[in-house]
């Protein structure tokens, strides 16, 4: 339970960073690989992401499990996308050079696999930079790096109340679920679905209304100590800037830049190598 | 900006809780890859109808972004940005239609579920699907199948889930005109 947000502690240069910072640059990082289909920059951005991961001091090990879980999500999805659309590369590539005949329209092309190494690309560029953060980030930090980067502190408090009362609903949810599987309520997988539906049902509610209560516990508390009546709030997990975090920033911020200039430079979001 | 009041904040915050505990540990499998039958999309639902739209639109934003973190596959800003729409539309929905969360009928609970229905299907048909084809490019139909998947499953549990809720909160309220004189 302590980690549920995989938070690894270990003296690294990008856990010094401050949390605002690297909020700024998840954001841009993410914007700069979404914009994109420029194949040389989603190679650059995954290179780039894997460098990071060493600076990081994050081994294969600490991880393994989010990979697993990664690599089986990126499986099923380019399945997927194959099933539905084997054709989705040809059409927008506007060539087929076709490899491997097959039955019906599932043709193996070269635009599709080149599409579909795109999309690899994507997810690989990307999840690993959100695992970083993850990994890199005390919770407790997240909240205050919200209200720094222009968040209102009542919308970042909401967030800091949610990392801080997960743990307690958590325990509240499965105290009932024992009481309620005490009571005979049957919700494993021998159930059918319907039934294991209701089962949820006969603990949410009890969950849910003992929550309402809550809410009026904790707001008469805050209202009682003053929350909300100043324009500003400190943050006990807040730092200052450092070099490092105005040149990150910097970078990623470049990057959405440069990956907004390759997509007009390129005519278009999809590098193409099959147009002569 | 509008200020919220206290009650909403702590609302926002406990309601992400509740969303993230649900979408973590009671998510149950669908036959589509990569999507599952969430229940907490009728707490969502409830949350929005009770709180308001920007409450419900937070709750959805915050909780979605939590489960994404916790659970590794990467942040999928499409579909957290289509569940905070529909705590936004919910609690839109409740203000036009004038739901009262303490004092639900049956009429109530008939505009309640016509209302998510449809919320449903614009997050999950229009809303997600679009982002995804913008953002990521992935094809069309492969998208609309997961939207309807996930759009029908989460219009069903929020039926079953959510209007539970519904009658359950009203039954702990207490009404107006419940006096009578003697």
């Amino acid at each position: 339970m302590t980690n549920l947000f995989n938070y690894i502690d270990r003296p690294s240069p990008i856990h010094r960073l401050t949390g605002a910072s690297k909020l700024v640059c998840l954001i841009a990082w993410s914007v700069a690989a979404m914009t994109s289909f420029y194949t040389p920059l989603l190679v650059a951005l995954t290179v780039a992401a894997l460098v990071l991961f060493r600076v990081a001091k994050l081994r294969a090990k600490d991880i393994s499990f989010m990979l697993g879980i990664m690599i089986v999500y990126i499986a099923l999805n380019n399945v997927l996308i194959f099933l539905f659309s084997p054709n989705h590369g040809t059409e927008l590539y506007g060539s087929r050079t076709v490899l491997i005949p097959l039955p019906g329209r599932y043709d193996i092309t070269a635009e599709q696999l080149f599409y579909h190494l795109n999309v690899i690309l994507k997810n690989a560029c990307t999840i690993p930079i959100v695992l970083l953060f993850i990994c890199t980030t005390n919770p407790s930090e997240f909240a205050a790096s919200l209200n720094r980067i222009g968040v209102s502190y009542r919308v970042s408090y909401a967030v800091a109340l949610a990392l801080r009362y997960i743990p307690d609903v958590q325990r509240e949810y499965h105290d009932i679920s024992l009481a309620q599987q005490a009571r005979g309520t049957e919700m494993s997988k021998k159930a059918s679905l319907i039934n294991r539906l209701k089962a949820a049902s006969s603990i949410l509610i009890p969950l849910i209304l003992s929550s309402m209560d809550r809410i009026e516990t904790i707001s008469n508390a805050m209202e009682l100590r003053g929350f909300g009546k100043e324009k500003k709030r400190t943050w006990y997990s807040a730092r200052p800037f450092s070099k490092a975090d105005i040149a990150g920033m910097v970078v990623c911020l470049l990057l959405v830049v440069l990956s907004l200039l390759l997509t007009y430079l390129n005519g278009g979001r999809y590098y193409n190598p099959f147009m002569k | 900006m509008k200020k919220f009041s206290v009650k909403t904040i702590v609302a926002i915050g406990i309601g992400a809780a509740l969303f993230f505990v649900l979408g973590r540990f009671v998510a149950i499998p669908s036959p589509v890859p990569n999507t599952s039958i969430s229940v907490q999309y009728g707490l969502l639902a409830f949350l929005s109808v009770v709180y308001g739209p920007l409450a419900g639109a937070l709750v959805g934003l915050i909780g979605h972004t939590l489960i994404d973190f916790s659970n590794g596959w990467g942040i999928w800003w499409s579909w957290i940005i289509a569940s905070g729409v529909f705590g936004l539309l919910m609690g839109l929905a409740a203000k036009v239609l004038k739901m009262n969360e303490a004092e639900i009928g049956k009429k109530g609970l008939i505009k309640f579920n016509i209302a998510q229905v449809v919320c449903h299907l614009v997050c999950w048909m229009v809303i997600a699907p679009v982002l995804d084809v913008y953002m990521m490019g992935e094809p069309w139909d492969k998208l609309i199948a997961q939207g309807l998947m996930s759009g029908i499953a989460n219009a069903v549990t929020t039926a079953i889930v959510g209007s539970l809720l519904c009658v359950a909160y009203a039954a702990t309220k207490t009404k107006a005109g419940s006096l009578t004189k003697e």
